[in-house]
């Protein structure tokens, strides 16, 4: 059997290039990817955890965050599409009319 | 399973099922009475109004008894019923300035009002949870509905932008406020709120894990209430969304939030409060300054207020990190006052808009007691009580909370709030002074605002309010005390 904390080091490595791409990439949609990304560490970290419990919480609350993900993922496109529409641009440094 | 968690007594889920029942309601209606894309809908509005309306009843009606259902996961209690009427008053008040402003902003009202009201159901379940996982899923139900919500004016870039800055930092905070419940899972092996308690007690918990988990959560938590430094979004956002949302959003994310994480800290992870509450007491430092520092050089009146909201989130965090039953209750007092009074700052802010407008610069206000006495007098009453100025709400608001603090041991933290309640003032009262000392200016408002009867109705409610829980703080403190005595006989 493969001990949990190799899960949890492959998940947290998979969050830290979430988390980075997130803060270093300058397109909208692939942020959006990198933040899915991001979710599905944690649900990978709540898989392990579970099996190591030996309880069903866990798995339980992979359902719930894999919903959340996809509904996070039509509202997000709505605003992006809502946005380009008007700025013809998915850069985020183009986000820029309104400062301090 | 004993049987009383088999039975299912649906009470303790009534408020947030009417909500979106009346949600779903708004919608039904707004469908069968669509003759042309371009039709407006008037009663729609009224019809939302009636949903939150029968919610605080049924809300208030519930008071007494705590009940809890699905195995412990939500509860209805005193404080989570104060929460309800914080969350609808500030719903409620949201409706009514919307009813001319949102028309001009997107024509499709009906999806409008059944956002408000499922987004307040998103709120009402997060002060109702005791699990991890339905706190997430009331942190999302309202943060998505927001995200839609700020980017309403879809012809206007601004709405636009504050939309998806909401959004992208938004869905990154919510990865990292799952993967703090991850944590707390793995070193507790559960996510309710009574077994991690449990768990720690028996010293089965992994410590390292679990205080990985409490740091992520305060940072997720800490986005969604703005304290400093996960508040960059604020200011944008609150400026391009539409005002009535602004407005919304500002009371119903801090109730909803702060509600989850008293329930999560004290009832969850007690025992470590000499951890959080350290790390609460440091970020409602930062927060408080920064915010108030920041608001002293905005000239945008929703900027300003959106730093001022910053600031009074540092205020109330300074109960939830004291965290005596004393200390919650006056941030539950603070989060009903700041309703009231923030509600009516934000209704005048839409009267001083100009036609097209989303927002007004401060220099609006100069000498507007000579064009608009009886809006300057109202101004006035929200700027006081926002300073917190004896004898409006604000002022016993802070009062309550920052003696819990000195009471809890936190003498140093209660002084650093006064000192930055002085600073507070300062720009508060520097719109009043020029209100009343300036002379009008080529900005002045000289054009007759465009008053309509339900802004009137708020800005009545909100001054009456703001005034009446000052002057007799004791009808809330007794609305709410009766189940809070209930909670008490629970544990």
């Amino acid at each position: 059997m493969v001990p949990t904390g190799y899960y949890l080091i492959l998940s947290a490595i998979i969050f830290t290039i979430g988390a980075v791409g997130v803060l270093s990439r300058r397109n909208a949609l692939i942020i959006i990817m990198c933040v899915e990304m991001m979710l599905n560490s944690v649900n990978l970290t709540l898989i392990a955890f579970a099996r190591q419990w030996d309880n069903l919480n866990g798995q339980v609350f992979v359902f719930m965050v894999m919903a959340v993900a996809a509904a996070e993922v039509a509202v997000g496109l709505a605003i992006l599409i809502a946005h380009f529409n008007l700025s013809k641009s998915t850069n985020i440094d183009d986000v820029n009319v309104m400062k301090w | 399973m004993s049987s009383a968690a088999m039975e299912l007594n649906l009470n303790a889920v009534l408020p947030e099922l009417v909500m979106v029942v009346a949600a779903a309601v708004v919608m039904l209606v707004d469908i069968l009475n669509r003759g042309g894309r371009s039709v407006t809908r008037p009663f729609l509005p009224w019809v939302a109004l009636a949903g939150v309306a029968v919610t605080a009843g049924v809300s208030i009606w519930l008071l007494g008894e705590p009940v809890s259902i699905f195995q412990g996961m939500l509860i209805t209690d005193g404080r989570s019923l104060a929460l309800n009427l914080v969350t609808l008053t500030g719903a409620a008040l949201a409706i009514l300035l919307s009813i001319r402003y949102i028309p001009a902003v997107n024509n499709q009202t009906g999806e409008y009002y059944a956002l408000i009201l499922l987004i307040t159901s998103g709120m009402m379940v997060m002060g109702a949870a005791l699990d991890l996982m339905v706190v997430f899923l009331g942190l999302e139900i309202f943060s998505m509905g927001l995200y839609i919500l700020a980017g309403l004016k879809r012809s206007d870039l601004r709405s636009n932008e504050a939309a998806m800055k909401y959004f992208l930092l938004g869905a990154f905070a919510s990865a990292f406020f799952v993967y703090g419940v991850a944590f707390v899972y793995g070193a507790t092996g559960s996510t309710q709120f009574d077994a991690i308690a449990a768990a720690q007690a028996a010293g089965t918990a992994d410590l390292s894990f679990l205080y990985v988990g409490i740091a992520l959560l305060i940072a997720g938590f800490g986005f969604k209430v703005s304290l400093v430094p996960f508040h960059m979004w604020t200011p944008d956002v609150y400026q391009g969304a539409p005002t009535p949302v602004t407005a919304f959003m500002s009371i119903g994310t801090k109730a909803g939030a702060f509600a989850a994480f008293y329930r999560f800290f004290v009832t969850g992870v007690p025992d470590a409060q000499p951890v959080w509450g350290w790390a609460l007491a440091i970020l409602a430092v930062l927060t408080m300054t920064l915010g108030n520092l920041a608001a002293l050089r905005q000239t945008s009146l929703k900027r300003l207020l959106a730093y001022s909201s910053i600031a009074h989130a540092g205020y109330i965090l300074v109960g939830l990190a004291t965290a005596t039953p004393a200390a919650i209750d006056g941030a539950l007092y603070y989060l009903i006052s700041y309703a009231f009074m923030n509600m009516g700052a934000f209704a005048i802010v839409i009267l001083l808009e100009r036609q097209g407008e989303m927002d007004a610069l401060s220099n609006r206000l100069a000498g507007l007691s000579k064009t608009h006495p009886q809006l300057a007098l109202v101004m006035s009453v929200f700027m006081f009580s926002l300073a917190g100025v004896p004898p409006f709400a604000g002022f016993f608001a802070k009062f309550f909370v920052f003696a819990a603090a000195v009471e809890g041991g936190w003498s140093w933290l209660a002084a650093i709030a006064m000192l930055n309640s002085a600073i507070g003032a300062y720009y508060y009262l520097r719109i009043v002074v020029s209100m009343y000392f300036d002379e009008p200016t080529a900005e002045t408002l000289t054009e007759s605002p465009n008053y309509s009867l339900p802004i009137t109705v708020t800005l009545g409610i909100a001054a009456v309010f703001t005034i009446a829980l000052g002057v007799l703080p004791s009808l809330w403190t007794n609305l709410v005390e009766t189940g809070v005595m209930g909670t008490l006989a629970l544990r």
